[in-house]
């Protein structure tokens, strides 16, 4: 069956790391959903965050064909209920002076912040889960999404759990 | 600790961590990227250079040092068609998991991404197909570096790695120093198995009534074949071995069924079929041995021993999956099966011997003798391995002669046997020789090529000739692209669709002529009775590259074989011969 799973993926930060790890998906006729890469608390070490669509033997060999890689240093799957996953939303919306104060309204309920505003437009900038922001983006296309870019979702282990756990390769 | 005590050159830093790790013989063409290194090269006494004719040669080479000695074997060549002509080896030792390290020159940094004269991406055209890859920005990054290039290349899975040098790296100021601190926080490779897997295995080894062991070129690698032989012998279990692995274990060993696959022996194509328990050992379900994979030994369950966990389940499910390497999986399983036993645990392999040994019996390797007159191209193989004997090496290259070289030479040592397996790389043969006779100088070593695959790269030849590296080749001159005409026999309706190549029929070109013209002896056989006599005069010439020139009929064809994609149960032991399959008792 097949499933969409979220891998966190630390790799050393170096040149090419980001193409050799995303390289590896179209050469294994693997299909990444979303991506997104940066920092970590290490200044040496990015953490790649990867949502992928596969089936359970699928995201195995992804994941040990991940960790061969010399420069990766650690492979894991964010479980849903033991992880928080959340993504940045920015939406440009048509919004003439006559919709401004429903539309930010809107943007209240679900906690996005006007980053910006012009005559006939606004820019809302919204954090939340992947749902939080489909489901705001549902509500706003109505009047008219002009723009839309979303940063695919990062993800990290809940905070009483200790870090993402490598998923065992050796028992299965 | 080495250390320099004046300011150096990146290129003679360079040299100088090519001899501190070991490497005897680089195999290469300059250019003008990586000039600045064979400065320092010319004085090296350490670092012997090969200069080949073409790049492919320089890196075909450099696999088959590696393959006949167990060492790193490394390949040089300039920026841009110096690197990409290296591609083509990279991509074969990616895929046979040959230790090569390759060393290209780079335009200078600064022009990097401007479409320089001879710039290529090296590093992005090889990323799929090298284990690692390095494009080095600082000089004082180039001894760990080569380090690292070494260390990964040969340990864990081994595979090639390649060092993309700029050329004002190389002519920068460095300071060098050895052996330098390695920095490879993500490169862990798994040696030792989990007890847990080991016991696991142990108990399964112990219940099977009809196991097997499929045994792949990671034993090879792993330097196993003493302890595969101990396992086998303290099992009794068959044994077959893949064309990467032909020589792990000794073809003359009653427990060995041949090889399995496509081409595979019929007694080791049924083994597998019919086994209850598979135990893979450095192998990897690759598809030329499984064939359809969904009816691949349908009944059995699976053991997969291998270094690479990206190898395990990746093909077939693992019931019970090791990772580690080869010689520490096998010693340990021997251990732990004879604790089995030791508790009384072990099942009678009497009924499937003589299953095994019925088969064996009825469908030997053999060939039919042409109809048409002809030379046999077995017949000159089978007699190439009884002559040249088990202490030669051979190198074949890719389509019929290759597995005809597979089936009817009989390998009794590891390491003996070099060929392109998993790429199937046409051209491999003579650069490989070369490079496995610079390798192991004391080794006859015999490339067995046909005339198409020796038209790809024999002007290594003239490498060969003038560097003092004697080989001997034994062209399986049929005047065709064998295999694939073996195909177009079989599934193309005989339609013979750009197959012919003119060696027969317009003797173009003379292999004799060209022997000669690449200083080298050519002789040339038509009849049978001729063939010995050949072979013993190549053998009795140690000084000079010598070609035979095997004229073969064209009609001779592969057998056993698995059609691509069809069952292995469709075996056909010889044309219009499927064996009948006797039901197996439980």
């Amino acid at each position: 069956m097949s499933t969409t799973h979220t891998l966190s993926v630390l790799v050393e930060n170096k040149p090419g790391v980001l193409a050799r790890v995303s390289g590896l998906f179209s050469r294994r006729g693997f299909n990444i959903e979303s991506l997104a890469v940066g920092p970590t608390e290490h200044h040496d070490v990015s953490r790649i965050t990867l949502r992928v669509d596969c089936e359970l033997h699928d995201l195995d060999q992804i994941e040990k064909q991940i960790h061969k890689l010399v420069n990766v240093l650690r492979v894991t799957e964010l479980e849903p209920g033991d992880s928080l996953e959340r993504e940045l939303c920015l939406i440009k919306v048509t919004a003439p002076p006559s919709r401004r104060a429903e539309l930010m309204s809107l943007g209240d309920v679900f906690g996005a912040r006007v980053a910006d505003l012009s005559a006939d437009a606004l820019v809302f900038e919204l954090v939340g889960t992947p749902d939080e922001i489909d489901s705001f983006e549902e509500l706003v296309r109505p009047h008219g999404v002009k723009e839309l870019v979303r940063t695919g979702r990062i993800g990290l282990a809940r905070a009483g759990r200790s870090g993402s756990r490598p998923r065992q390769h050796v028992f299965r | 600790m080495t250390e320099s005590t004046k300011p150096i050159t990146g290129a003679q830093s360079l040299v100088h961590s090519l001899e501190a790790v070991g490497a005897d013989v680089v195999f290469g063409i300059p250019g003008g990227a990586i000039l600045p290194a064979y400065d320092p090269l010319f004085d090296s006494t350490a670092v012997r250079h090969v200069l080949v004719r073409h790049e492919q040669g320089a890196g075909h080479a450099a696999e088959g040092y590696a393959q006949a000695t167990g060492r790193v074997g490394v390949c040089m060549a300039t920026s841009g068609p110096g690197a990409t002509n290296l591609v083509t080896p990279i991509a074969d030792a990616y895929m046979d998991s040959v230790p090569v390290v390759a060393i290209t020159g780079q335009v200078p940094s600064a022009s990097i991404g401007t479409d320089a004269f001879q710039e290529a991406d090296i590093c992005g055209i090889t990323l799929p197909i090298t284990k690692h890859n390095f494009l080095v920005k600082d000089p004082a990054e180039i001894p760990r570096t080569i380090q690292e290039a070494f260390h990964i290349a040969l340990t864990g899975r081994p595979g090639p790695v390649l060092v993309d040098l700029p050329k004002d790296v190389l002519q920068a100021e460095t300071r060098f120093s050895w052996p330098p601190a390695m920095d490879l926080p993500g490169y862990r490779p798994v040696l030792k198995p989990h007890g847990k897997q080991i016991r696991e295995a142990a108990r399964l080894i112990a219940e099977a009534r009809r196991p097997v062991l499929y045994v792949g070129g990671g034993v090879l690698k792993a330097h196993a074949s003493v302890e595969l032989r101990r396992l086998a012998e303290l099992t009794g279990i068959p044994v077959v071995t893949t064309l990467m692995a032909r020589g792990a274990f000794p073809d003359s060993h009653r427990q060995h069924l041949g090889m399995p696959g496509m081409h595979g022996t019929v007694s080791a194509v049924s083994a597998l079929q019919k086994a209850d328990l598979i135990v893979a050992l450095g192998a990897r379900f690759d598809d030329r041995v499984t064939g359809k994979l969904s009816s691949f030994a349908p009944h059995a369950l699976v053991v997969h021993a291998d270094i690479d966990p990206a190898e395990i389940s990746k093909n077939r499910m693992a019931d019970v999956p090791i990772v580690g390497d080869c010689k520490e999986v096998i010693t340990q399983l021997a251990a732990a099966v004879q604790a089995e036993y030791d508790a009384g645990h072990r099942a009678d392999l009497t009924g499937w011997w003589t299953q095994l040994d019925s088969w064996r019996a009825t469908y030997p390797l053999g060939y039919e003798e042409p109809a048409d007159g002809s030379l046999a191209p077995q017949y000159v193989i089978e007699r190439l391995g009884a002559i040249a004997g088990p202490e030669a090496l051979y190198v074949a290259g890719v389509g019929q002669h290759q597995m005809w070289a597979a089936q009817f030479i009989q390998y009794e040592h590891p390491y003996t046997w070099l060929n392109s397996g998993g790429a199937g790389t046409m051209g491999y043969a003579i650069p490989a020789a070369m490079g496995a006779k610079m390798g192991r100088p004391e080794a006859t070593v015999w490339a067995i090529d046909g005339d198409g695959c020796f038209q790809m790269t024999n002007q290594e030849l003239a490498t060969c000739t003038l560097e003092g590296i004697p080989i001997k080749v034994a062209v399986i001159n049929n005047g065709n692209l064998g295999m694939v005409r073996q195909w177009q026999n079989l599934f193309y309706s005989e339609r013979y669709s750009q197959t012919d190549l003119g060696t027969h029929k317009h003797r173009i070109p003379d292999f004799v002529k060209l022997a000669d013209a690449l200083g080298c002896v050519g002789i040339r056989v038509e009849s049978k009775e001729d063939v010995d006599g050949a072979i013993e005069k190549a053998m009795a010439i140690e000084d000079q590259t010598v070609v035979v020139d095997f004229i073969v009929g064209q009609d001779a064809q592969v057998w056993p074989m698995v059609p691509a994609g069809t069952s292995n149960d469709e075996i056909m032991a010889a044309r219009g011969v499927r064996p009948v399959w006797d039901e197996v008792e439980g």
